[in-house]
């Protein structure tokens, strides 16, 4: 096959005509990638081109959206920007993300990992395994977890009864609250191990330096460390963000998105939609309008921590 | 039957032809798929099914009656059996399915039609009108055979109601009788009891709506749907007042509390736990508590029949005919993916034999639409159904069964929940759920408001 394309043999490099002849033909050259790019297309494109096109059909679990699947044009759409629900579920999913994604684990986790730093080994393995053990735990039981730690009778109403304090139904009364705080809880390791690996690779005589110029604790994290795991920053908030928009087993365990749809961000929405109502054409269109808001957080986070930016 | 989101899935999985979902494949016509619940207190369906495929095997050499209890609460049972039917090589043969889902899943094809095998069937004259209309499609044919059918009502504790110095027998002639005596319940037993169980809120699902909601509704003069203008009624007064008795029930701290209602398994502690400990005066509930209480029940308890009683809940004031009910019932349908459809009908009429159906009956306290059943002796002496449940049959009431109806139920669920949370007076509720009801089925739909 080596010698089939003479096309190129007067240019510039005159000497080898076309091909090195030891270089597979193009074809060849494709079909090492192609297991790897069928496989892409079928489990990462296909739904994501499925979803887009569902979601401009009336496809359903049952009904005449079952038998004959018709294209509807923007039907779901115009719902979507109606819907109070969604309106609903957007503020909750945003005050979820930034509450347990962003303060809770991004935050909490830099804090941990700054303060594990230069302790003790046997501290940072004391307090490294818990937060590690709370990440490790599946989804599920997290979520019953804190369920009977919040419950009426449950541990938090017990220490609080003994304090004096008034029993609180917490998770009816601020359910968005307990599922933040239990998302937090679970989340943060994954940043402080990301944060605490950057931290190890920050120079110390760049620190040694900023603190002989007279920086103190504050001003070394604030002038030497943040500056230098910006793009660690950036990636884990990222990451963050994509996992926590998508949190559906934890709140549907503890909440089930109730009461009063006071914890029902848009993944428990989306399930309610498709798969409690059989309304599969409104949940993909919901799915869509959930990657509309994970897009949202990421292009800010793309630009403000862009590097051109920083000084 | 080609999906259009299978093929397009299929053209993008061409590494994966088993996805496809061509017509009749993998389908092995000696197999006999039955799908059916098995969660909670309800274990009837699998007693008959275990006994069906013993005896339909042992008699039938090579057939394979192949078993799919599905242990989950109505609403994910639906959603799992509708999966299993948007595939062709999934789709059960035999499905246990309650009748308000017929027309929308005759609708999505998902039924085969029994006309020709009913025709033919020599119990069929065993059946009454009621429950003939109950699984006649809008298309005109027959798509299922009840199995049983049910009425709902006050059960109430007749030790803890004298207590409180109610007259026993108890039989409200009004709302306002209901409220009195669950008020004169809480002013003897405070926190210890609840006085009066009105299901609300969506976590309970269709138990809300129609165990809750619905009962009031029937005894007003609205319904959710007007058969004669046929569309769905929206601004009643009815609709209203229902809901005011949800706030009247839920400010005077009543029932549960929002917390313990708006648990998905409030339904359940309540028969298995709240009942039987007296820790529940009066509940507005299923004919059917009974089959928890009996012997092989999931929390047997014998003295129910001393402790508990039975009586209509009333009409709104008490006009005639004086009391109300609703009643569902579920059934015995086919797979319209069915290889065999002959072979099928054998299973199911085996099912629905009188042995079988009187069986049934008596696990899943049902009351029987059978006649032979009713009339028999076994089932007479061995029903957990109390008579009052029985005689109730004369002014039930069914759910509007159309396509609309989960998703109109869903709307029904959501204002009771929030008014139970007190986050909308009734009104607000009332209207919230027209504006809900006019995005469901159109506003060419409803009428009034």
């Amino acid at each position: 096959m080596g010698e089939g394309a003479p096309g190129r043999s007067g240019g510039a490099r005159g000497g080898r005509a076309g091909r090195h002849p030891l270089l597979p033909s193009p074809a060849a050259r494709v079909a090492p990638i192609a297991p790897a790019a069928v496989l892409l297309l079928a489990f990462f494109a296909a739904p994501v081109v499925w979803t887009l096109w569902a979601s401009f059909t009336n496809a359903a679990l049952t009904g005449p959206g079952a038998a004959r699947t018709e294209f509807v044009g923007l039907a779901n759409f115009e719902r979507l920007v109606t819907d109070p629900e969604v309106l609903n579920a957007t503020v909750l999913t945003a005050v979820f993300l930034i509450g347990s994604g962003i303060v809770g684990q991004t935050a909490l986790g830099m804090l941990l990992a700054l303060l594990m730093q230069g302790r003790s080994p046997w501290v940072r393995s004391v307090v490294g395994g818990i937060v590690v053990g709370a990440w490790v735990l599946p989804e599920v039981v997290a979520g019953f977890v804190w369920a009977a730690f919040l419950e009426s009778g449950g541990t938090l109403n017990r220490v609080l009864g003994a304090l004096g304090a008034p029993e609180q139904a917490w998770l009816t009364t601020v359910p968005i609250l307990a599922v933040v705080l239990a998302n937090a809880w679970k989340g943060t390791a994954f940043s402080m191990m990301a944060y605490s690996a950057a931290l190890s690779e920050v120079p110390g005589d760049l620190k040694d330096a900023a603190r002989v110029d007279g920086a103190g604790t504050a001003g070394v994290v604030r002038h030497i460390v943040l500056p230098l795991l910006r793009r660690t920053v950036a990636a884990t908030l990222l990451l963050v963000t994509l996992q926590t928009v998508q949190v559906f087993t934890l709140i549907y365990v503890m909440t089930a998105g109730g009461p009063g749809g006071r914890s029902t961000t848009l993944p428990l929405l989306m399930y309610t939609e498709a798969l409690r109502m059989g309304d599969i054409a409104y949940g993909t269109t919901v799915a869509l309008a959930l990657l509309a808001v994970a897009g949202l957080f990421s292009a800010v986070y793309l630009r403000t921590l862009r590097p051109e930016e920083v000084r | 039957m080609k999906r259009a989101p299978a093929a397009a899935a299929a053209l993008l999985l061409a590494a994966l032809p088993a996805a496809a979902g061509c017509e009749g494949s993998g389908r092995d016509p000696g197999t006999v798929k039955v799908v059916y619940q098995d969660f909670g207190a309800f274990r009837a369906a699998d007693a008959i099914m275990r006994t069906v495929k013993e005896e339909f095997e042992a008699a039938n050499e090579g057939v394979t009656v192949d078993l799919h209890p599905i242990e989950a609460p109505a609403e994910d049972y639906q959603t799992q059996v509708n999966l299993m039917n948007q595939s062709a090589s999934e789709a059960p043969d035999i499905l246990y399915e309650d009748s308000f889902t017929i027309n929308q899943d005759v609708e999505a094809g998902y039924l085969h039609p029994l006309d020709e095998y009913w025709a033919s069937w020599e119990d069929a004259d065993q059946y009454s009108e009621q429950a003939d209309a109950a699984v006649t499609a809008r298309d005109g044919s027959r798509y299922g055979v009840m199995l049983g059918t049910d009425t709902r009502g006050l059960w109430y504790n007749r030790t803890l109601l004298e207590q409180a110095g109610v007259a026993v027998p108890w039989e409200p002639e009004d709302w306002d009788a209901v409220l009195e005596a669950a008020r004169a319940v809480q002013d003897e037993f405070g926190d210890e009891v609840t006085a009066f169980n009105l299901f609300g809120g969506t976590p309970a699902g269709e138990v809300s709506s129609m165990q809750g909601f619905q009962m009031l509704l029937t005894g007003t003069p609205d319904r959710l749907y007007d058969e004669g203008s046929g569309t769905w009624t929206a601004g009643s007064q009815g609709f209203v007042d229902a809901l005011e008795f949800y706030d009247t029930v839920y400010s005077e701290g009543l029932s549960l509390d929002t917390r313990d209602m708006l648990n998905a398994n409030a339904p359940t502690l309540n028969l298995e736990e709240r009942m039987p400990q007296g820790e529940m005066a009066i509940s507005l509930d299923g004919s059917w508590a009974t089959q928890t209480w009996i012997e092989g029940g999931a929390s047997p308890w014998p003295e129910w029949e001393e402790e508990m009683a039975f009586t209509a809940m009333p009409t709104q004031d008490g006009s005639a005919p004086g009391a109300t009910s609703l009643s569902g019932g579920w059934t015995l349908a086919m797979g319209a993916q069915t290889a065999d459809p002959g072979l099928a009908w054998e299973v199911m009429a085996m099912a629905l034999n009188k042995e079988n159906a009187a069986e049934f009956a008596v696990r899943g306290a049902q009351i029987p639409v059978r006649a032979d059943v009713a009339e028999s002796e076994e089932y007479q002496e061995r029903s957990p159904i109390v008579p009052e449940a029985n005689e109730l049959v004369d002014v039930t009431h069914f759910r509007p069964a159309y396509g609309e109806y989960p998703r109109v139920s869903q709307a029904v669920q959501q204002a009771t929940e929030s008014v139970l949370l007190g986050d909308a007076t009734p009104e607000e509720a009332a209207a919230a759920y027209d504006r809900e009801l006019e995005e469901i089925v159109g506003a060419d739909q409803v009428t009034g408001g």
